[in-house]
C-alpha cells in the first residue's frame, strides 16, 4: 500500500479551470467502487440523484495534469437498456440527459478481467456513445493468480480504444489510468458494433473479441468451491450461518459496550469540567444539558455502529454475505421478502438508521420499502437501557430452567423475539397489501471468496460513519436541543420551571387521558415525549422528574418507578417501547430514503397504533393475572 | 411430456438453455447475467433447504429461485 488516505495539498492559485468530468461505468461486482476510492481517496461527495434513491458519488482526482478531473461513479449496470432506476441513471448521465450533470468528457469502462467475455458485452453500448474511453480490466491480480491471460494490445486494436489491466486492490495499472485521465482524450476509432438491443448478439460479439485477443479465462476458483461445499452444506451451512449471526451480536455487545461506557464517562467528565468553569445560568444549562447531552447521546451509539460496520464490511468483502443472503432467502420468502433483506435486518439490531440506509442494496423497490418499514421493529441498542430499567424495577431475577437462565434474561430475550415477530408479521401484511410483489425474480451473484483488505475496510468505515454522523447527528442534536428547550420553557420569574409546568410537562399531562388506559400517568407521558429524540432519553427524564441522579441501574429510580407504575403499566411500557417508532432520527432517515413523508407517516402511525393496542392488552392482561 | 427445465437438473448436471418463458423485463435481466439461449448451464448446488439453486453460467455462479428456474426451458438432449 503506497497511496495515502489523506487529501493532497490544496492546488495553488490561479483559480482552477472547469474540471473534466469522467464517468466510471461497469457491471456490478467489477470492483468499480474500489477503483473509485483508489483514484479519488476521500475527496468524495455522496448525494442522491433527484427523484430516486440511487446514490450519486463524485470525487476529485488529485491534480497532476493541467486540469482537475472530477470522477462520477455510476451505479453498476450490465446494459445501457434502461429497465431499472440504476440503469436509467447510468444511461441518462452518459447521454447528458441527467439534469444538473454535464455530459462526461470521457468514460472509464471497468470490467472484471476474470469474467471478461460476459463483461465485455457492456462495451458495445458504451463504445456506441462515441466518448473517449479507457477500458480497465480490473481484478488483474486475480486473473494472473488463476492462470488467465489476455493480450490487451490486441483487444485495444479490436475495440479501437485503449485497454489496460489493473487491480484496484493492489494498485497495479493505476498509473496508466491516471495518465489517461490527465492526457489528451482521443475519440475511439469507429468499429463495427452489434445491434445494441440484441443482447445475444452483443454477447456473441464479446466472445469474438476475447477470441481475437488470446483471452484465456482463469481456472475455476477452487477455494471458493471448497468453501461453498462447507458454507452452503445442507447441515453445516445453516449452523455456520447461526454462528456468524450470534458472533456478530456477541462482538457488538462485548467489544462495543465497554467502548460506549468509556465514551459516556468521558462526556460526563467533560460536562463536569465545563460546568465548574462556566458561569451559572440558562446558557450553561443549555450548553451542558442540551448540546453536550445531545451530542453525547449520538456519540455513545457510535462505537456499536462502527463495530457493526466493520463486521458487515468483513462479511461483505470476503464474499460470505452473499452466501448468508442465499441461506436466509428461503425463510425470508415465507413472509414475502428475500435474502437480501437479511443484512439490513441484522444491522437494525444496533440501530435502525444504518439498517434503513443498508436497504439500498436491495434492487427490487418493493422489497426494499418493505425492509425499510419493518427494520425499526428490531430491538435496537437504544431500547436496552429502557428495558433494563423496567425489568430490574419490576421482576425478580428468579432462576428458571433449573437455574440455567434468569427470569430477567428470559424477559429480555422475549422482547427481542417480540420485535422480530412483529417485523415478520408486518412484512407479511405489507407484501399482501400495499407492497404486493411485482414478481421480479430473485437473482444473486455469488462472488469468489477473497481476503478483505484493511484499506477497503477503512474506506467503508470512514464513508459509512460520515454518512451516519451527518444524517443522524444533526437530527438528534436539533431534536434534543428542541426538547431540552421545551422542558425548560416557559421561564417562571426568570427561573427554569418545574418539569411538570414546562411545555413538555404540559404536553405530557395533555396526553394523559390517551395513555391512562395503558397504565401510564403524566410522568411517563413526559418521558414518551422526550424519548422521541432517542428512546433511552426516557431514563434520564424519569430521573429528572423524580429528582434522582443516575442511570437505569439506579436503585432510587427503580424504587420511584414502582411507586407510580403498576406491574400492568410496566408490562405495557415494555411492549410500547418494543413497537412504537419513538425515534426522530429513524423517521428522518426513512423520509430521506423513500423521498417523501408518506411512508414515514404511515410507518409512525401504524407502529403507534400497534404499540397502543398491544400495550393496552398487556396492561389489562398482567393486571388480571396478578389479581387472580 | 413437459419440456425439461433448469429446475429439473440434479447437482453437477448440465444443460443447454433453449428459451426463457418469462416476462420480457425479467428475461432481459437474466440474459444480462448470462442466461442467454444456447448457453450451457451447470447446476452447482441447492442452498440449504433446497431453494434457491446456484447455477454456473458464463463463468459465474448465480443463484435463482426454483420458481424462476422452472421457467427456463432446456434444449432437448439427443
Amino acid at each position: 500500500m503506497t497511496a495515502t488516505l489523506g487529501p493532497a495539498a490544496p492546488p495553488l492559485s490561479p483559480p482552477p479551470p472547469q474540471p473534466l468530468v469522467v464517468a466510471l461505468v461497469g457491471p456490478p461486482n467489477s470492483g468499480k467502487t474500489t477503483l473509485f476510492n483508489r483514484l479519488t481517496g476521500l475527496r468524495q461527495k455522496v448525494a442522491n440523484y433527484p427523484g430516486v434513491t440511487v446514490e450519486q458519488r463524485h470525487g476529485r482526482i488529485p491534480m497532476t495534469g493541467d486540469r482537475p478531473v472530477e470522477l462520477v461513479d455510476l451505479p453498476g449496470t450490465y446494459t445501457l437498456d434502461p429497465r431499472t432506476d440504476d440503469e436509467r441513471i447510468a444511461t441518462d448521465v452518459l447521454t447528458g440527459r441527467m439534469p444538473g450533470q454535464v455530459t462526461p468528457d470521457a468514460v472509464l469502462l471497468v470490467l472484471d478481467a476474470t469474467h471478461l467475455a460476459r463483461h465485455l458485452t457492456l462495451a458495445a453500448p458504451v463504445l456506441a456513445l462515441g466518448l473517449p474511453t479507457l477500458v480497465v480490466l480490473n481484478l488483474a491480480d486475480d486473473l494472473q493468480r488463476r492462470g488467465g491471460t489476455v493480450d490487451t494490445a490486441a483487444l485495444a486494436d479490436q475495440l479501437g480504444t485503449p485497454v489496460t489491466l489493473a487491480s484496484a486492490v493492489t494498485g497495479e495499472g493505476i498509473e496508466t489510468i491516471q495518465r489517461f485521465l490527465t492526457g489528451r482524450f482521443g475519440v475511439p476509432k469507429h468499429i463495427a458494433l452489434p445491434v445494441l438491443q440484441n443482447l445475444p448478439a452483443c454477447r456473441a460479439w464479446a466472445t469474438q473479441l476475447t477470441d481475437a485477443s488470446a483471452y484465456r479465462s482463469p481456472a475455476a476458483p477452487i477455494w471458493t468451491r471448497r468453501l461453498d461445499a462447507v458454507f452452503l452444506h445442507p447441515m453445516a451451512g445453516p449452523i455456520l450461518f447461526l454462528a456468524v449471526v450470534i458472533g456478530v451480536f456477541q462482538v457488538m455487545f462485548s467489544v462495543a459496550a465497554p467502548l460506549s461506557d468509556g465514551l459516556e464517562l468521558l462526556i460526563t467528565g467533560a460536562g463536569a469540567r465545563l460546568g465548574a468553569w462556566l458561569p451559572v445560568g440558562f446558557g450553561r444549562d443549555l450548553l451542558l444539558d442540551g448540546v453536550l447531552a445531545g451530542v453525547g447521546s449520538v456519540l455513545i451509539f457510535l462505537p456499536q455502529i462502527l463495530v457493526l460496520f466493520v463486521l458487515i464490511g468483513v462479511l461483505e468483502d470476503s464474499g460470505y454475505l452473499a452466501r448468508a443472503a442465499l441461506i436466509a432467502d428461503r425463510t425470508m420468502a415465507r413472509v414475502g421478502l428475500q435474502g437480501k433483506s437479511f443484512i439490513p435486518l441484522l444491522s437494525a439490531h444496533a440501530c435502525a438508521v444504518p439498517a434503513v440506509m443498508a436497504a439500498r442494496t436491495i434492487e427490487n423497490q418493493r422489497d426494499r420499502l418493505a425492509t425499510i418499514l419493518i427494520a425499526p421493529f428490531m430491538t435496537c441498542a437504544a431500547r436496552l437501557p429502557v428495558y433494563t430499567l423496567i425489568i430490574a424495577a419490576f421482576l425478580p431475577n428468579t432462576p428458571i430452567v433449573g437455574g440455567l437462565i434468569g427470569l430477567r434474561a428470559v424477559t429480555l430475550l422475549g422482547l427481542y423475539l417480540l420485535g422480530f415477530l412483529a417485523a415478520l408479521g408486518t412484512a407479511r401484511l405489507l407484501k399482501s397489501t400495499i407492497l404486493r410483489s411485482d414478481r421480479v425474480p430473485f437473482m444473486l451473484e455469488l462472488p469468489p471468496y477473497r481476503w478483505p483488505t484493511f484499506r477497503a475496510l477503512g474506506f467503508r468505515l470512514i464513508d459509512r460513519s460520515r454518512a451516519f454522523l451527518t444524517r443522524v447527528g444533526t437530527v438528534i442534536l436539533a431534536v434534543s436541543l428542541g426538547l431540552w428547550l421545551l422542558g425548560h420553557l416557559p421561564r417562571v420569574n426568570g427561573e427554569t420551571p418545574a418539569l411538570r409546568e414546562s411545555v413538555a410537562g404540559t404536553v405530557g399531562r395533555a396526553i394523559e387521558p390517551a395513555i391512562a388506559p395503558l397504565g401510564f400517568d403524566w410522568r411517563i407521558g413526559i418521558g414518551l415525549v422526550t424519548s422521541l429524540a432517542a428512546r433511552e432519553v426516557i431514563v434520564g427524564t424519569l430521573g429528572t422528574i423524580h429528582g434522582i441522579e443516575g442511570g437505569e441501574e439506579s436503585p432510587g429510580l427503580q424504587e420511584a418507578l414502582r411507586q407510580n407504575l403498576t406491574p400492568g403499566g410496566a408490562a405495557a411500557l415494555l411492549v410500547f417501547f418494543a413497537f412504537a417508532m419513538q425515534c426522530v432520527s429513524t423517521i428522518a432517515v426513512v423520509r430521506r430514503e423513500t423521498g417523501g413523508w408518506r411512508l414515514p407517516a404511515l410507518q409512525f402511525g401504524y407502529m403507534l397504533a400497534l404499540a397502543w393496542v398491544t400495550a393496552f392488552a398487556a396492561n389489562h392482561l398482567v393486571t388480571a393475572l396478578i389479581a387472580r | 411430456m413437459k419440456p425439461a427445465t433448469l429446475a429439473d437438473l440434479p447437482a453437477g448436471a448440465r444443460g443447454t438453455l433453449a428459451e426463457l418463458r418469462l416476462p420480457e423485463d425479467d428475461a432481459a435481466r437474466l440474459m444480462a447475467l448470462g442466461f442467454i439461449p444456447g448457453t450451457q448451464i451447470v447446476m452447482r448446488r441447492a442452498a440449504p433447504g433446497g431453494d434457491p439453486v446456484v447455477y454456473q453460467v458464463d463463468g459465474t455462479e448465480i443463484a435463482i429461485r426454483r420458481e424462476t428456474a422452472r421457467c427456463l426451458i432446456l434444449e432437448e438432449s439427443a
